[in-house]
């Protein structure tokens, strides 16, 4: 789940409209104690893949997931922190080697027992080549990967992972291949689920009508405009769901489903688009909510181009850096639904999961003489001037880049010295970045996949990690990341992290820009709306009158 | 005419084949799709090679051409990255945009015709001016400003319609988007009928058959109407193919699920398969109405034969 693709933010022209004819909404009305048997209905986007579990890596897929399955793990809606969910218990004694206890009565909604089984099969499938799941690598430290899933693409040579064995019906192990003290807390994310068998036997039957362990059941699905989940019954869980159940309609542009949550034809929109940030407070009131998520935006650079990794690049970055006027884009072009970094983590980790305010200290703070002064110390701008590529496709990318480059050309007094560089399409935009064709910084987005400082490091900077894209290499960074994860206590490994953060902040191996945060309007039939650190709603606390 | 028809049918061959190849590099040209599907991280190298394998991205262009055209002529459109089949996409979005396409086409035959029969024949007075005015209002506003003025107005603040088409589509919810969608094109209709109705309203025909004390309304329908419709048919049949590929703006304004929609999704996601296989259907029906439209000339009018 990352990439904040998901928000399709449309032109001014769209704003100037609505904004003219001032579309007001009416405040009051009661909202009381709520029908459970109540439905409610709510936005959606077309899942990009197949609705499997270790396949879906965007938010409009994890919101079904999250509602129809639940794993051993789940993370606590207001602080993020992984709490059991299905586990019993997991012990290890070296970090490496895991004994998993699943909790007894568990059900899937059509009446199968949640075994152990039910997990080894479902991460065995994700983990295997020939299904073409997106989210394999979540699997890569588990023993075994090397031969569902070899790195060079040739046929797989065994269906299972040779590091997870059933010991019982609610027992299996998890052997890795290195030590990972965390790898219980990242169990949580949706790649992890327990899978029923009818998923292996009847496949695509499922694919059209997916049976999960949530609080929710799947009642009908018809791909491409509508999903509806109703309130399980059966549900074994403690967080029954609160209402009836949920329908998610899907729209090809926010703007559509603002104005039919405005038209009373929608209850729950979990994007405002950017255009409606200034109206909103007017339309909705209280019935807005802000609040942060585990979502950061950096500026990265290419590290393969000789010209910005030479001596005295750090300076020139961190000169640019220092040249981003952060506060005032974040109000006026975001009104604050961003909220300035000054580290490259975000703060629902909370400040025992990792979130450091200020770690970056002055490298992210404007200062126009210190920029100028940097990046003449550095050997001035490659080029004479810095490119900012983005996708243009989705995202108000345009309006923040090109605000960006007026803060910097404005810091350092010249015209010319940044400019942006849009790309037509998101796919296109990954091409260029995969096939190393980058000439400068280029738009980063990163949304965690489990609430961990290691989420928010590792993947990004580590050596020819998954989504370093600025193949960014530093010794130093990755030895202290290895010592993180082999650290058995979590304080000290979280130390650790925030060193190799330091690690990064000294080589300004990234631009931190700002943290994002999730928005969500509602109509007065809903209360107790809240946002989780994905930014997706907590659609079983909802209650609707 | 048979002959004809088989000869126009034969020329249809070089034009599909060269506007599939065309929009099938096109669409090409814009890269690697595989990149997308992963979100802001690199696919992992094993599973995009076994995506690329399985779509068939791995081997040269003209190789996927000559593939997707032979499966094309089997009734097979290939699968979109979602997984589901694009004929399933089809079968669930023309009907929707057929709809809505018949609903403006309604609008623009009811309201253009008849708007330009009354203005024709009254050249020159207030209700001329008037019409000729509103007309270069309407020509003049984009479709997605009346689009989404008409949806504030309508839908959320009089409450009339609901802003959004449900997934269903039924016809009496399209009536305002097609409205939209046709108010174009209507203005057109409303300018050419009246242009050429007030041409031949001076015709030596129609005088002979006003002469010949035919009944006013029987020289407009039978004589004036049929005479002057020609341009205008030209005009609405070709109309036909643009309504329904040309909606992408107005099914995303209402959120209809149609081929725009699916069209644009396909764009974005570089799905190549979902995009030709819309794009290909598209020419056909564009072929189809333009022979339509010319045989429907001789119908309106005996002189012109075909041999």
């Amino acid at each position: 789940m990352r990439g904040a693709t998901h928000a399709r933010w449309a032109a001014g022209a769209v704003a100037v409209a609505l904004a003219a004819t001032g579309c007001g909404g009416d405040s009051g009305g009661s909202s009381g104690g709520g029908d459970s048997g109540a439905v409610l209905s709510s936005s959606w986007g077309d899942p990009q893949n197949p609705l499997e579990p270790a396949n879906t890596n965007e938010v409009q897929g994890g919101k079904v997931l999250d509602m129809i399955f639940r794993g051993l793990k789940r993370y606590n809606a207001k602080t993020g922190a992984a709490e059991d969910m299905l586990a019993e218990k997991i012990e290890t004694t070296d970090s490496q080697n895991f004994t998993i206890t699943v909790k007894d009565g568990w059900t899937f909604s059509n009446g199968e027992k949640v075994t152990a089984k039910s997990f080894v099969d479902a991460w065995n499938y994700g983990a295997g080549l020939k299904n073409n799941q997106k989210n394999a690598y979540f699997f890569e430290y588990i023993q075994g990967y090397d031969k569902t899933h070899p790195d060079d693409g040739s046929k797989q040579t065994a269906d299972t992972l040779s590091g997870l064995k059933v010991v019982d019906d609610r027992t299996f192990t998890v052997a890795l291949t290195q030590k990972f003290s965390t790898f219980p807390d990242t169990l949580g994310y949706n790649a992890y689920v327990p899978l029923p068998q009818s998923f292996f036997t009847d496949h695509d039957a499922w694919l059209s009508k997916p049976v999960g362990n949530g609080p929710y059941a799947v009642d009908s699905y018809t791909k491409g405009s509508q999903l509806s989940v109703r309130k399980w019954d059966g549900y074994p869980g403690q967080d029954k769901a609160q209402n009836g159940g949920v329908d998610l309609k899907v729209y090809t542009d926010n703007n559509t489903a603002y104005t039919d949550l405005m038209a009373g034809n929608l209850d729950l929109v979990d994007d405002v688009p950017a255009a409606q940030l200034k109206n909103v407070q007017a339309d909705l009131g209280n019935r807005y909510i802000n609040t942060p998520a585990g979502i950061i935006q950096t500026l990265s650079f290419p590290f393969y181009d000789k010209a910005w990794n030479k001596p005295g690049s750090e300076k020139v970055r961190e000169g640019l850096s220092r040249a981003i006027d952060r506060d005032q884009i974040t109000d006026t072009i975001f009104q604050k639904t961003r909220t300035p970094a000054t580290d490259w983590t975000s703060p629902v980790l909370g400040e025992e999961g990792g979130y450091k305010e200020g770690l970056c200290g002055d490298a992210c703070e404007y200062d126009a003489d210190a920029a100028k002064k940097l990046i003449k110390e550095g050997g001035g701008l490659p080029g004479g001037q810095v490119k900012i590529t983005y996708n243009a496709d989705t995202g108000s990318h345009k309006q923040w880049v090109d605000a960006v480059c007026n803060s910097i050309n404005n810091a350092l007094d010249n015209d010319q010295a940044c400019v942006g560089n849009p790309v037509g399409t998101f796919a296109d935009y990954r091409n260029q970045i995969t096939q190393r064709k980058m000439s400068g910084p280029f738009r980063a987005g990163w949304q965690m996949d489990y609430p961990l400082i290691q989420n928010f490091l590792q993947p990004l900077y580590y050596t020819n990690a998954s989504s370093n894209d600025g193949k960014w290499s530093n010794a130093d960074f990755d030895k202290l990341v290895d010592e993180a994860n082999a650290e058995e206590d979590t304080t000290k490994a979280v130390e650790k992290f925030q060193q190799a953060e330091e690690v990064v902040r000294d080589n300004m191996a990234a631009i931190p820009l700002w943290y994002q945060n999730g928005s969500a309007g509602y109509s007065e039939r809903l209360s107790n709306v809240a946002l989780n650190p994905f930014s997706v709603p907590v659609y079983d606390r909802i209650k609707v009158s | 005419m048979g002959r004809y028809v088989i000869r126009r049918l034969l020329q249809m061959i070089p034009v599909f084949v060269g506007a599939t190849l065309l929009i099938f590099l096109m669409v090409n040209v814009m890269g690697d799709p595989i990149a997308g599907l992963c979100g802001d991280r690199e696919c992992d190298p094993a599973t995009a090679a076994q995506l690329r394998r399985e779509f068939g991205l791995d081997k040269p262009v003209w190789q996927q051409y000559l593939t997707y055209m032979g499966n094309v002529f089997t009734g097979d459109f290939g699968t979109a990255f979602n997984g589901q089949e694009v004929t399933e996409l089809m079968a669930s979005a023309f009907p929707v945009t057929i709809r809505l396409t018949i609903v403006a086409i309604l609008f623009e035959i009811v309201i253009g015709i008849t708007l330009g029969v009354v203005t024709g024949l009254r050249r020159g007075r207030p209700v001329d001016t008037g019409v000729l005015l509103t007309t270069l209002v309407v020509i003049s506003v984009p479709t997605f400003v009346t689009g989404l003025l008409l949806q504030l107005l309508l839908g959320v603040e009089w409450g009339w319609i609901s802003p959004s088409v449900s997934s269903d589509a039924p016809f009496d919810e399209l009536i305002v988007p097609g409205l939209v969608l046709a108010s174009v094109s209507l203005a057109y209709v409303t300018r050419l009928t009246r242009t050429s109705i007030a041409e031949n309203a001076r015709g030596d025909y129609v005088r002979t058959a006003v002469a010949k004390g035919l009944p006013r309304h029987r020289v407009i329908r039978k004589h004036l109407l049929r005479n002057s419709l020609i341009p205008v048919v030209t005009f609405i049949g070709t109309d036909i193919g643009a309504l329904m590929g040309g909606a992408i703006v107005t099914e995303r304004i209402f959120n209809i699920h149609g081929v725009g929609y699916q069209l644009y999704q396909g764009i974005l996601r570089q799905n190549t398969q979902t995009v030709v296989g819309f794009v290909t259907v598209l020419v056909l029906v564009f072929l189809a109405a333009n022979l339509l439209v010319d045989l429907l000339y001789a119908v309106l009018d005996p002189r012109i034969r075909y041999a």
